[in-house]
């Protein structure tokens, strides 16, 4: 079925592109930040830091 | 693995590790179904084809005022039972609460352009949802501002909670004071005013950016726990180096 907007295909397509653009940026904010932990982690942990447990800083599982 | 097994960031590491995947699949099948919905809806008799908006702006809106309630509860952990992952769970949900309010408002906007005649209008509605977003950039900013993070969560929380008050001024704004706003047309007593052909998208669309949430949320608070986890063993360092 051809979707036709009509007069209002600038104000429906910039909202569907506003919300593709927000969650976008939001999973790879997360996703960035997760790497920055994990290599932050990582780097304690090869300059000899260990946590109390005795566990590798960057296990996450 | 029992409810209370979650205080403990390890396992809460685990289980996200386990579920995440599944989640974002879940979400991604949610929102093609959604997508697809929202795209072969009919055009509205009075809305035309602006309609297709609302499948998007409703569904932010409901979620900013949402995420603010998943924080009150997780204030309450902070302050009440000092639960280990209550402030984590708050700090972690505050820029994806924010990220939906201001999706709602641009939608918001976008749709109010054309039916109303004007991209803003200061009515009871619009204007307690912009406080709201001004709430979650102030709430950001405090956790940056404090260093110490039990003494950032603590303030965190009572202003969270002071900010609660904001929820019902929202939902009932339509109702109390006469605003540009239309009122409730899904929960509301008598059942939705929507048309099937409307509400279903809706409520997929919804259940949808739900799951998404849940899933950032998950993800981010994983993050936040690995950011301490970070910050425990800079400052170890920091007093191995200075012993």
């Amino acid at each position: 079925m051809a979707m036709s907007l009509g007069p209002y295909a600038f104000f429906v397509v910039t909202s569907y592109l506003a919300a593709a653009l927000a969650v976008a940026s939001l999973i790879a904010w997360i996703a960035i930040d997760y790497h920055h932990q994990l290599r932050q982690l990582r780097e304690l942990e090869e300059s000899g830091i260990v946590r109390r447990s005795g566990r590798g800083a960057a296990e996450v599982t | 693995m029992t409810l209370i097994d979650l205080a403990n960031p390890s396992k809460f590491l685990a289980l996200t590790a386990r579920v995440l995947p599944w989640l974002a699949g879940a979400t991604a099948v949610l929102l093609a179904i959604g997508l697809y919905q929202s795209a072969t809806a009919p055009d509205d008799y009075q809305q035309g084809a602006t309609v297709k908006i609302m499948f998007i702006h409703v569904p932010n809106a409901w979620l900013s005022m949402f995420v603010w309630g998943v924080m009150s509860a997780a204030a309450l952990g902070t302050l009440v039972w000092r639960h280990p992952l209550a402030d984590v769970a708050a700090k972690a949900a505050a820029p994806i609460g924010a990220s939906f309010t201001f999706l709602a408002l641009v939608t918001g906007s976008l749709w109010g352009r054309p039916m109303w005649g004007t991209y803003w209008e200061w009515d009871a509605r619009l204007t307690s949802v912009l406080i709201l977003f001004l709430m979650y950039l102030g709430l950001m900013a405090l956790w940056r501002a404090v260093e110490d993070p039990s003494r950032a969560a603590r303030a965190a929380a009572v202003l969270t909670l002071v900010g609660a008050i904001n929820l019902p001024i929202i939902k009932f704004s339509v109702d109390w004071w006469n605003t540009l706003h239309q009122p409730a047309s899904v929960f509301r007593v008598g059942g939705p005013t929507l048309d099937r052909a409307f509400l279903s998208p809706l409520l997929v669309m919804a259940l949808a950016f739900t799951l998404l949430f849940i899933t950032l949320h998950l993800a981010a608070m994983r993050n936040e726990i690995l950011r301490r986890r970070v910050r425990s063993l800079q400052m170890m360092q920091a007093s191995q180096r200075a012993a």
